[in-house]
This record gives C-alpha cells, sequence and structure tokens, in this order.
C-alpha cells in the first residue's frame, strides 16, 4: 500500500483527466514530481553539505537562516536571483546563455531511466543504462559551450579540462556497467534492479555483494566523482588555479542553474549506481521489505551523497598529469579486468572456489596496477647542472 | 599499497566529523552576537573623554588648549575653545571645550592625543560595535557622545588607570602641600 502510494495517486488522478488528454496528462504526472523533488533534493544537499564540511573541519557550519540554518537554501536562491546578470562584453551571447539551459536539460534527462521505486520509472526503456550515458555524454557539451562562448582564458582551460577529464573518466564508468550489463544480461535499468532484488539467506543479491561487483562499485565511485567535476576531480573548476573555471563569466542565476545542474548530475549519477550495483529500490535485510522501496532509494542516495561530500572533505584536488595517468592506467585497465572476472564469475561454479579466484584475482591486478601509477611520480632530488 | 592514504584520510576526518558532536571543545568558533570572548584589557578602538564626579559637562578634564588637535596625525579632532570661563571640579574658573568633535571615520586610533594630553582628559574606548546607518553625522562624534565618567576608564582598562590615578593624587597632594608652605625658599 505504502509502497505504491504515489503509483496509486498518480493513477486517482489521471481518472480525473479526460480519456483525450490522459496520455499527455500522464507524462505530466511523471515529470513533475521529478523536476520537484530532485531540486528540492539539492537545496537541502547544498546546506547538508556545508554543515558537514562545516563538522569535518571542527566548525559549525550554517546555522543562522531558520531552524538549525534549514533555510539557508532560500536565502542563497533569493541572493542569486537579485544578482546583476553580466554577460561579458566579448561574449558568444547566444551560447553564453544556451549553455546553463542545455546543461540543465541534459541534468534532468537521465532520471527518466531511473528506476526510484517498485513500478516508479519514467521511461522503461529497454537500452535504459545506453541512454543514461549517451545523455551523460551530451553534459560535456554544454560544458565546452560555457566555457568556449565565455572568451576567457579561464573559462576555456576549465572547459578543456572539464572535457579531457569527462571523457577519460567515461571509459572505466561505462565499463564497470558493463559487467553488471553481463551479468544481467539486460541494459534495461528495471530489470537489473529486478536482478538484485532476491535474498539468499539473509544477504541480497546485491552486485556490490560478490567480488566484481565491489570492485565495480569501486571503479564506478571513482569514476561518478570524476564525472560530475566533485572534489578530489574538481579540475575543471580549480578554484585556486582558474578560479571557477569554465561558469567563471557566469553570476546571479545562471550560475545557480551551473551549481543545480552538476548536483542533479551527481544525483542521476548516484542513482545509477544504486541501480546497477546496490540493489536499486530493494531493501538491505529480507525482514525489512515492508519499508516503501522508493524509501530505500532515498535512503541509499542520501548514503552516497554523505559518501561524496565525505570524499571532498578529505581529498585535495589532483594534477592534471594525476588525473590522466589515474585514468588511463588504473582505472581502465581495472575496469576491463572487473569484465573480466565477472564473465568468469558468471561461468564458474557458485562456491567458495569462484570467491577464491575472483578475489586473488582482482587483488593481484590491483596491487600490480597500483604500482605502475604510483612509481611514476616517485620523488627524487632535483640537480641542477648549469646553475650554480 | 595505493589507497591507504586515502583511507587514513577519511578516518580522519570521520574523526573530526563524529567528535564534533561529541566534544564541545573541538568546535572552537564563538558565535559572536550570543557568545563573547572578554575584551583584552589593552584593547583600544576610538578616543573618548573623561570627566570627573557626575556632571559631565561641569566635571570635564578637558581645558580646552587644543594640543591633541595639533598633534592628531589625521586631523580628525576639532576643538573650539570657549570664550568664557567656568568653575571645574575643583572650583577654579578654566577654558572648556564649547565644540569638541573627532570625526571616527578619520580616526586611526594612533592614541597620540592621549599621550600628548596633559590634563589626562582624553583616553581611548575599547568600545567596538559602532556600525552606523548614518555615514556623516553618525560618524561625527560630539562632546556629549564623547564624555565618559572617569569609572569608565577605571574599568575598562584597569591596570593603566590606577596608575594615572596614584599619579594625579600624588601631583594632587605636592600642589596641596605647595599651597600649605608657601615660597620657602625664596
Amino acid at each position: 500500500m505504502l509502497d505504491q502510494l504515489f503509483v496509486t495517486l498518480k493513477h486517482w488522478l489521471l481518472s480525473f483527466a479526460p480519456s483525450v488528454a490522459q496520455p499527455a496528462v500522464s507524462i505530466l504526472l511523471t515529470i513533475i514530481p521529478i523536476l520537484l523533488v530532485f531540486p528540492l533534493l539539492f537545496a537541502l544537499t547544498t546546506v547538508l553539505e556545508r554543515k558537514t564540511l562545516g563538522r569535518i573541519q571542527n566548525r559549525y557550519g550554517p546555522n543562522r537562516v531558520g531552524f538549525f540554518g534549514i533555510l539557508q537554501p532560500m536565502a542563497d536562491a533569493v541572493k542569486s536571483l537579485t544578482k546583476e546578470d553580466v554577460v561579458p562584453a566579448t561574449a558568444d551571447r547566444t551560447v553564453h546563455f544556451l549553455a546553463p539551459l542545455v546543461l540543465l536539460a541534459v541534468a534532468f534527462l537521465p532520471y527518466a531511466v531511473l528506476p526510484i521505486g517498485r513500478n516508479m520509472i519514467a521511461a522503461n526503456l529497454d537500452a535504459g543504462v545506453l541512454f543514461f550515458f549517451a545523455i551523460g555524454a551530451i553534459s560535456e557539451l554544454s560544458v565546452f559551450m560555457a566555457g568556449w562562448s565565455s572568451r576567457n582564458k579561464y573559462s576555456l582551460l576549465g572547459a578543456m579540462r572539464a572535457v579531457a577529464q569527462m571523457i577519460s573518466y567515461e571509459v572505466p564508468l561505462l565499463l564497470s556497467a558493463v559487467a553488471v550489463i553481463m551479468a544481467t544480461g539486460s541494459l534495461s535499468t528495471v530489470a537489473i534492479v529486478e536482478k538484485q532484488s532476491g535474498f539468499s539467506g539473509i544477504f541480497p543479491h546485491w552486485n556490490v555483494l560478490t567480488p566484481w561487483g565491489f570492485m565495480g562499485f569501486f571503479l564506478f565511485v571513482i569514476a561518478a566523482l570524476a564525472e560530475s567535476n566533485r572534489s578530489p576531480f574538481d579540475l575543471p573548476e580549480g578554484e585556486s588555479e582558474i578560479i571557477a573555471g569554465y561558469y567563471l563569466e557566469y553570476s546571479g542565476f545562471k550560475f545557480a542553474l551551473f551549481f543545480l545542474a552538476e548536483y542533479l548530475g551527481m544525483f542521476a549519477i548516484s542513482g545509477l549506481g544504486i541501480t546497477l550495483f546496490l540493489g536499486g529500490w530493494s531493501a538491505p535485510l529480507p525482514f525489512l521489505t515492508f519499508v516503501p522501496s522508493w524509501a530505500w532509494f532515498f535512503a541509499k542516495l542520501f548514503g552516497m551523497i554523505m559518501g561524496f561530500i565525505w570524499i571532498r572533505g578529505t581529498l585535495p584536488r589532483l594534477r592534471m598529469d594525476q588525473l590522466m595517468n589515474f585514468a588511463w592506467k588504473f582505472m581502465l585497465p581495472m575496469a576491463l579486468v572487473v569484465v573480466v572476472c565477472a564473465g568468469a564469475w558468471r561461468f564458474l561454479p557458485a562456491g567458495p572456489v569462484r570467491w577464491l579466484v575472483s578475489v586473488v584475482f582482482l587483488a593481484v591486478a590491483y596491487v600490480l596496477l597500483a604500482r605502475g601509477v604510483s612509481s611514476t611520480n616517485k620523488v627524487t632530488k632535483r640537480t641542477y647542472r648549469f646553475a650554480e | 599499497m595505493l589507497g591507504t592514504g586515502i583511507i587514513k584520510g577519511l578516518a580522519e576526518t570521520a574523526r573530526n566529523f563524529l567528535g564534533s558532536f561529541v566534544d564541545k571543545k573541538r568546535l572552537v568558533t564563538v558565535e559572536f552576537p550570543e557568545e563573547r570572548l572578554p575584551v583584552a584589557e589593552a584593547a583600544r578602538n576610538f578616543p573618548f573623554l573623561l570627566y570627573d564626579g557626575s556632571d559631565p559637562e561641569g566635571g570635564l578634564r578637558c581645558v580646552a588648549c587644543q594640543i591633541c588637535e595639533k598633534e592628531c596625525p589625521p586631523k580628525c579632532i576639532t576643538i573650539e575653545k570657549s570664550k568664557d570661563k567656568k568653575p571645574d571640579v575643583v572650583g577654579k574658573p578654566q577654558f572648556y571645550p564649547a565644540v569638541f568633535n573627532i570625526d571616527v571615520s578619520v580616526c586611526m586610533s594612533c592614541q597620540i592625543c592621549v599621550e600628548v594630553c596633559p590634563f589626562d582628559a582624553i583616553r581611548m574606548d575599547n568600545e567596538f560595535e559602532l556600525s552606523t546607518t548614518d555615514r556623516f553625522g553618525g560618524l561625527l562624534w560630539t562632546k556629549e557622545k564623547l564624555s565618559r565618567p572617569n569609572e569608565h576608564y577605571l574599568a575598562i582598562h584597569p591596570t593603566e588607570a590606577a596608575e594615572v590615578e596614584a599619579r594625579r593624587a600624588e601631583e594632587k597632594a605636592q600642589a596641596e602641600a605647595k599651597k600649605q608652605q608657601p615660597a620657602v625658599s625664596k
């Protein structure tokens, strides 16, 4: 009952519409909650993030506006709405205007294929995961539009960094998803979640609880951090180097739109991670299945967001060469190893032998690849040949 | 091994995060308007004029000698000397400042006026919440606003004020003694 609350509510509301308008109304009733819930989640996440980062640094964080600072996003919204909207004199005005809009539209589209709860998906596409990644690739275009149209060297540098980073990390992101797709035999997000929703004993059939799934999730989270331009992969913004990167020349509400799109992208990719590895809306333990499925999805999303904030509060920013080395020398081969391991897992007989083989295989690969990454940046004593 | 440093770092930040809820000593922030740290004794901001007794008009120590006005490096003090004389706190007729203005938007808190004053009539205050909505009138302090009782000085700078009090008492005693035995040596 509670599980299908929103589905029943939608059907009930739909029954009031005339039959001609029903398809359109049905679409609207699906889209509007997504357009409301996730921006609201963004507002709450900003204050949650600031408070958590504050606590990590032994500060209070915002606590002035409203009860415990919970209304801080409202104050921020008023501030960004009342600010002047500056467009640089030499900017390409059309592209400069379009970039945040394209980015925002692209940020909303992946939610179409995210199963938020049982029977709660906007569009159950057969190639849902493919759709997700295809849409995700457009965000690179809008980021580059923003950087290029601003006619500012910092913006352009930020945009070029963003494109280089996103394209590099898209490969391991996709490959770690490929392992799941191989295991499920379907590109549909609904099918992937349903495959994981059973239990053996008290353990759920989540992909993350297999060796290849664990390693795949590990790679997925790292690549997701890079895809959503979050610390430690926030080189495109790089406050201390290139000021604000590609959205340097944006102010007021357009800046807020970039921020919103960044967070929406983070939620979407966290949602995909949940769908692929953490069992989507399924409960973690068999006796917890009475909790509504959508509540599990949002609980997991909250966990992922907290993890992202935790990582942001811990790690400093990477250097560009470290970023690229890590992507191509560690992430990509490791993702290929995960794909191979997922295949082997499918064909090995179930039992401790399968576990042992997979764990040893992944551990050896990890150690060897990690050695390859860390040996490239050994610090040696600098010798000056000509300066005396 | 790749990743051990990251795990150590994550453990450190988690300890900070959880510790900040348990251990109040970690949160060093003083939430200013509600919580305040005591102001340091040597803290100074802008000058004020001292008066003895309870009457700010009659008890003012300033005799409008205008030394501070001349010495003030940014020229923020404006004094108009009175035409007449009024009895001061001991009953001796003295000039007094008809106008004594300090433009605190110009004052640089150098304390030179305090050092040059031969009458201990001007001292530094430690009040710092001075924002105003009137940037001309609100920042030009008149004699009435500048006058503070000697007790205020004793309260904000106790060590320095005690020295000044002792010196003034000694000078007064010497003056009294001189009055008692006039011109013995001559």
